[in-house]
């Protein structure tokens, strides 16, 4: 799938770019693009590596069990088939916590955790496929997508800078705009769960 | 809405305290084990770097070839007839596959048109709604070495598409149009 949506993008963008004229352009902007993955993988590499160190002195000091056991009913409902106990509940405990705090930074590291947690839990069932992702991860990535965060602080920030006479007024709205899309998310996946899972 | 702001400074600190605190407590070799997390978490970083660069790149041609100003221009009659805002057009599309960009654009339209206006309410929302779709699916599905990943991408759309009709709708009521 990706496949096709990558060849998609660079096949569209350089045909358009010769209607626009400025194919003579787009070289240095896949080249600032490639640079600037770079920049960010190395911020990234920092920011990462010390949320995984703190996540694994709170995974052997029992800290995210416990927070997992706070939010345990949700992860019930919503992933039912992940025993309980098993690694991937937690890290998908945290992922959440974190994104519904808006603490991105924490909530990737603790998403990717989760992620490779869930792909050596279809091993362990033997059932899955490599490579073929479990009705797991579908939910998870969608809830993800959906964005769970209660306070976009961000726009706040962004919002003041520029002069708004009220920055928080979106607040109210902004909450109830992710829960909508949140909960049609969390509908879509379980009817394709059940449909799934037969 | 000082307190929001400093909120997420805040909280990071206090989140550090309390894990290290708490593994002292616990007697946890804690930098031991913060050495094994890091190692770990620098190797995952590695292995997205590749995706990361091909994902940005093709944003990067996209977004240099002005595609998303064509798109904003054949679509506007649409738009306009739906009381959508032409500069969402963009924004939405560079959403999908990276926030930094997208940032960039939200910006550009609170400079333009003011954060509280119209299109700057729809963008305040739109923005707090969704995720970068196409960059969380790469990287996420990267670390699971996942190829097929069968309904995710409908359903990051749907909540996508739910999110963005809701912010125009609640931003048109909010602007008393």
């Amino acid at each position: 799938m990706l496949n096709y949506i990558w060849a998609v993008m660079i096949l569209l963008g350089i045909v358009c770019s010769i209607f626009t004229g400025r194919l003579d352009t787009l070289a240095q902007a896949a080249l600032n693009s490639a640079g600037d993955a770079v920049s960010l993988c190395i911020t990234m590499a920092g920011v990462v590596s010390l949320w995984m160190g703190l996540m694994e002195i709170a995974k052997e000091a029992g800290l995210i069990q416990r927070m997992t056991k706070g939010i345990g009913p949700f992860l019930d409902f919503l992933f039912p088939r992940i025993p309980k106990g098993h690694m991937a509940r937690e890290y998908i405990a945290t992922n959440l916590i974190a994104n519904i705090l808006g603490l991105g930074w924490v909530c990737t590291p603790a998403g990717l955790k989760a992620m490779e947690e869930l792909a050596r839990l279809e091993r362990e069932r033997g059932t899955g496929t490599p490579h073929i992702a479990s009705n797991e991860m579908c939910t998870f990535l969608i809830l993800n997508v959906s964005s769970l965060q209660l306070i976009p602080v961000n726009m706040l920030a962004y919002r003041s800078q520029y002069a708004s006479t009220n920055p928080t007024i979106i607040i109210g709205p902004a909450i109830l705009t992710t829960l909508i899309s949140t909960v049609a998310a969390v509908i879509y996946c379980k009817l394709k769960d059940r449909r799934a899972v037969g | 809405m000082k307190l929001l702001t400093s909120f997420s400074d805040i909280i990071i600190p206090c989140i550090i305290f309390g894990v290290v605190f708490y593994g002292i407590l616990k007697k946890i070799k804690v930098y031991e084990c913060f050495c094994k997390g890091a190692r770990e978490g620098l190797g995952t970083v590695v292995d997205i770097l590749p995706t990361l660069i091909g994902l940005m790149m093709g944003v990067g041609i996209l977004r240099g070839s002005g595609f998303f100003d064509i798109l904003g221009m054949v679509l506007e009659p649409v738009t306009a007839r739906l009381h959508i805002p032409t500069e969402l057009i963009p924004l939405l599309g560079v959403k999908m596959f990276s926030s930094s960009a997208a940032t960039g654009l939200v910006l550009d339209i609170f400079k333009t048109h003011g954060p509280d206006s119209y299109v700057g309410m729809a963008t305040s929302l739109m923005m707090s709604c969704t995720e970068t779709i196409f960059y969380t699916m790469s990287v996420y599905f990267l670390a699971a070495k996942v190829t097929k990943t069968r309904y995710t991408l409908k359903g990051a759309l749907l909540a996508t598409l739910v999110g963005t009709v809701i912010s125009i709708f609640l931003a048109f009521q909010m602007a008393g149009l």
